[in-house]
């Protein structure tokens, strides 16, 4: 299947758009980049700063091997060049929220180079056409803190907090052409992040954030000039972002103007883009080699241990499921979207096959279909994830074990699915205490529909006529007057062999 | 009984071990120097009470046998270490006040060996001069004077002039220095004294207020190579706060002295002999190759070609590490902040600044940032680096024809205060001969080697291989004892 090509129809014809991302994602570490401070969330002001993100004088950066290490575990699950030598630049320049007066990044010599992410358009649709985002670099950096100026009439207070929390920028090639490409690539970068465990994607707490660079040409032509919006967080606004700047570009180009290359603040309540400053008064960082920092030289065992400790990525975990789960190209690639997701759909899987003997691959279809439709229906009327399901792996697949050996039909597990949601008991318990089980009595099951078959003369005659659709009507009344509990296979053959009676 | 304020380290240290005096006695005897020498403006702050605090628990460890290998000597503590509860200023108006809340490495390793501290050093400002002019407190004099019959205040070279005047003036045993391009090896000659500047990385650079991290090394200074030993072990050390500090444990130096050179090859390089250099430091360099020859070492003429461009390259790369250290000092978080009514942020950090640094600082600030900025950088900074690596190579070439080199510590004899204060380039100059080991990285050593025609201390340098801290010992020894230097500034203050 092929995509529609996104383009802007301009009064002087089509333009299409040009995307690239810098992403900015929080490491996760207990510490931050280069002093021993807490990086928890959410503290009061200024309680996690240590003499170091005080920038108090004398004091001194000490990388912190954690950070490093998870940048180039994911340098390696999206098949970048990891640098052996990197170095750590200061990009100098006075704000209140930046106590050095400098911030400590990685300009000139990053740790990780070039990669790419493959990326599915239609994510609803596993089948429709992938795009491959080329990375041009990640490398790590220091946060600032916060300014706060709403504490004060007439003063502004600095929180530092958040001073020399480490960072990844993760920098996209301006390979994207439409606002889905961008979705797309963020939620997939989000999704390779939280499988890698290197950031939490957690955009509502900036854990994740990108400044969106957004160009449109004509078909064809050169790059246009760029502007780029800061600090968006979240993918619905990345796409708002991107579509509302082209607009505004085209139009400025049409009504004669120039695109001027500067910095745009995304206001998401008037869903406008708005100059923050033009490159004219641009900062000029005088980067150069922080002298305080040797260069960060990686050997053999550091990047053997980081490679060793990846997990199976989503791409790879996804051909998996389709190969040896046997599962559909789409379920396949709703469970592997999230770490979560597959973490868990893999403890049903494995507690499936062994109470219930089998092969993973036999259980596997039975147990995707379930959390997929049962339980993530019933997670949502909740209100609720995966994280706080009160539903357990293990107790599903004891649900599972019972539907499979025929205790419970489809809808008597659905009946004892929402009393374990109410009361957390097991499914085993549930059936004995409330008499669930499914029965294959063929003597109940006869009478039944020898019942139904007498109640409904007209119906059988319809039936006998050619009417074969009614086959379900007669199944379904005495699945009701058997109280659901008889076996659906069992109440097909007696009433097909009473029908031809 | 001998005046305690003559004695050196090793003297006071020994014989307070043997019970020949007190701890309290040597720390009284030093206080009363110190306050008697306001004329000197050596100290920014004194700290008696520390001094005789740990004087007395020098004393009663002395009683339980628990003694430490500096315990009942008293120092003095360049400006720039930050110091627990104590100001720390670098000699700067914007940092006047700050007080910090902990305590510098190579400081806390001194009070951890039973150092006491009798004061905070003054210095060039933000360790940046070379004559001890710059600081915010007022220049520091040297105790020297010449025998002319003038009567010029001199002097005491720079930038730790605090720690070099207050020593030859006995007024601490000895004291901490820092050594960026030349810092503890030029005043330690102005003054006829002895300072050892160690391989970059030998001591922690963790709670030194920083001017160039990457040239920035603390060292001791002293009247003797023996009790710069001393010192020097008490202060280096790996430290995991520093992340360019050595991982390496700290030699034996005092107990491996030897002033028995046989064997060793000492090069003269011969770029060293720059033009118009005065005779007399010729002559002083002669001097130290007879002693050095003396010693049993054979001397042999070395090439390090791009000397000359050693000091342009200094003047790029220290400026450019200082301007961006210095951008924290920005009246937001601690020291002097100055609000214009109405000022934004960008008014305050000008305002500030403006007022907080002094003129030397300024200047070095705005090279620094000049020679970063975008279209300048390729031209200055990286070129500089390139440089610094070149005079990193000549060093290494040298190694290959000699152990250690022989050169002048400065190119004068100390000048008088005001003397070249209007020209910066002329001021400059006198690290010519200091900043290549600074740029280098290596260990460098000065030793007095004599008095010049108007009775100024003169200073021989000794360069050693990286980690060879032995070695500059061990030559600088020799010197010291063919030398026999005693002259001393006769006391006017």
């Amino acid at each position: 299947m092929t995509e529609a090509t996104y383009r802007i129809h301009g009064a002087t014809g089509e333009w299409e758009v040009v995307i690239g991302l810098e992403v900015h994602a929080q490491i996760t570490s207990n510490a931050k980049l280069f002093s021993g401070a807490s990086t928890t969330f959410g503290a009061e002001p200024n309680t996690q700063v240590s003499l170091v993100d005080a920038a108090m004088p004398g004091m001194l950066p000490v990388p912190n091997r954690e950070c490093i290490r998870q940048a180039v575990r994911t340098g390696m699950a999206i098949d970048a060049q990891i640098n052996r030598y990197s170095r750590f630049d200061r990009k100098n320049y006075f704000y209140a929220d930046l106590p050095q007066g400098y911030q400590i990044s990685q300009l000139y010599h990053p740790i990780v180079g070039e990669g790419e992410i493959v990326v599915t358009l239609d994510e609803k649709n596993p089948d429709s056409a992938t795009k491959t985002i080329g990375i041009e670099r990640i490398h790590v950096e220091q946060d600032a803190g916060k300014l706060m100026h709403d504490q004060h009439p007439t003063r502004s207070y600095v929180d530092l907090n958040r001073s020399g929390v480490a960072l990844m920028e993760i920098v996209s090639k301006p390979d994207m052409r439409s606002p889905v490409e961008a979705g797309a690539y963020v939620r997939k970068l989000r999704s390779i992040l939280r499988y890698v465990g290197s950031c939490d994607g957690n955009m509502e707490e900036g854990s994740m954030r990108a400044d969106v660079n957004v160009s449109v040409r004509k078909p064809g032509d050169e790059f246009g000039t760029r502007t780029e919006t800061k600090n968006v967080n979240s993918v619905r606004f990345v796409m708002a972002v991107i579509e509302h700047e082209a607009n505004r570009q085209v139009d400025v180009l049409e009504s004669g103007g120039k695109i001027v290359q500067e910095t745009r603040l995304y206001d998401p309540d008037r869903n406008e883009t708005r100059s923050m400053r033009s490159k004219e008064d641009a900062h000029d960082y005088r980067y150069f080699p922080d002298p305080d920092l040797l260069p960060l030289e990686l050997d053999d065992a550091f990047l053997d241990e980081c490679r060793a400790s990846l997990p199976e990525l989503p791409d790879a975990k996804r051909k998996r499921y389709e190969s040896e789960l046997g599962l559909s190209a789409y379920n396949a690639a709703v469970l592997t979207a999230e770490a979560e997701t597959a973490r868990w759909f893999e403890a049903l899987v494995s507690e499936s096959a062994r109470i219930q003997n089998k092969g993973e691959g036999d259980v596997a279809k039975a147990a995707a279909n379930w959390l997929l439709s049962e339980l993530f229906g019933a997670l949502n009327r909740l209100g609720r994830d995966l994280d706080t399901s009160p539903v357990s792996p293990a107790q599903g697949a004891e649900l599972l074990s019972l539907v499979a050996d025929g205790t419970l039909s489809g809808t008597l597990a659905k009946q004892v699915f929402e009393i374990m949601l109410e009361t957390g008991d097991e499914a085993g318990k549930i059936v004995e205490e409330k008499g669930l089980k499914q029965t294959s009595d063929t003597g109940a099951i006869e009478e039944a529909a020898a019942k139904i078959i007498a109640e409904n003369a007209d119906k059988v005659e319809q039936y006998r006529g050619g009417k074969e659709a009614l086959f379900g009507f007669f199944v379904g009344q005495t699945m009701k007057a058997m109280g659901g509990k008889a076996n659906p296979k069992v109440v097909n053959e007696i009433m097909k062999k009473a029908l031809q009676a | 009984m001998t005046n305690l304020t003559d004695l050196t380290v090793a003297e006071i240290r020994d014989g307070f071990r043997a019970g020949d005096f007190t701890a309290r006695e040597v720390a009284e005897g030093f206080n009363a120097n110190v306050a008697a020498a306001k004329a000197l403006n050596a100290f920014i702050v004194k700290t008696p009470e520390h001094a005789l605090a740990a004087a007395d628990a020098a004393d009663a460890a002395r009683t339980s046998g628990d003694l430490k290998p500096l315990s009942g000597v008293p120092i003095g503590m360049k400006d720039l270490f930050c110091t627990n509860g104590v100001q720390t200023t670098a000699a700067s108006h914007i940092l006047e006040g700050f007080v910090p809340t902990y305590e510098s490495t190579v400081s806390g390793k001194l009070w951890d060996a039973g150092a006491g501290m009798l004061g905070k050093l003054n210095l060039d400002q933000f360790a940046m001069g070379s004559s001890n002019e710059t600081s915010y407190f007022g220049n520091v004099i040297s105790p020297w004077k010449r025998n002319d019959g003038g009567n010029a205040a001199l002097a005491p070279g720079g930038s730790s002039g605090g720690s070099a005047s207050a020593i030859s003036a006995r007024l601490c045993p000895a004291a901490t220095g820092t050594d960026t391009g030349g810092s503890i090896r030029q005043p330690a000659a102005f003054v006829g004294i002895s300072g050892i500047k160690p391989t970059y990385g030998r001591c922690s650079r963790w709670g030194v207020v920083a001017f160039a991290s990457s040239l920035d090394q603390a060292g001791p200074m002293a009247r003797t190579v023996r009790d710069n030993a001393i010192m020097l072990e008490a202060m280096a050390g790996f430290d995991p706060k520093d992340s360019t500090s050595l991982d390496l444990p700290v030699p034996a130096w005092e107990q491996s002295l030897s002033s028995d050179l046989k064997g060793k090859r000492i090069g003269i390089p011969k770029e060293y002999r720059v033009d118009s250099m005065p005779a007399e430091i010729d002559a002083l360099w002669e001097k130290g190759i007879a002693f050095l020859n003396d010693a049993g070492a054979e001397i042999v003429e070395v090439s390090l070609p791009h000397t000359r461009y050693a000091l342009p390259a200094y003047y790029i790369i220290a400026p450019a590490e200082a301007s961006s250290n210095l951008a924290r000092y920005d009246g937001v978080r601690f020291g002097q902040r100055e609000l214009p009514d109405g000022a934004g942020l960008q008014d305050m950090y000008a305002a500030t600044r403006a007022a907080g640094f002094g003129p030397e600082v300024k200047r070095r600030v705005m090279i620094g940032t000049y020679v970063l900025s975008a279209g300048y950088y390729d031209a200055y900074y990286t070129q500089a680096q390139k440089v610094r690596t070149l005079i990193s190579r000549d060093f290494d070439r040298a190694w290959e024809s000699c152990d250690l080199l022989l050169a002048p510590t400065a190119p004068s004899a100390a000048f008088a205060l005001g003397e070249k204060q209007a020209d910066p380039l002329a001021m400059y100059l006198n690290d010519v001969f200091t900043v290549p080991a600074s740029l280098a990285g290596l260990p460098a050593m000065s030793v007095p080697g004599g008095l010049d025609a108007q009775g100024l201390p003169l200073g021989l340098q000794i360069i050693g291989k990286a980690l060879d801290e032995q070695g500059v010992l061990n030559a600088a020894l020799a010197i010291e004892e063919r030398a026999g230097f005693t002259a001393r500034p006769e006391k006017w203050w």
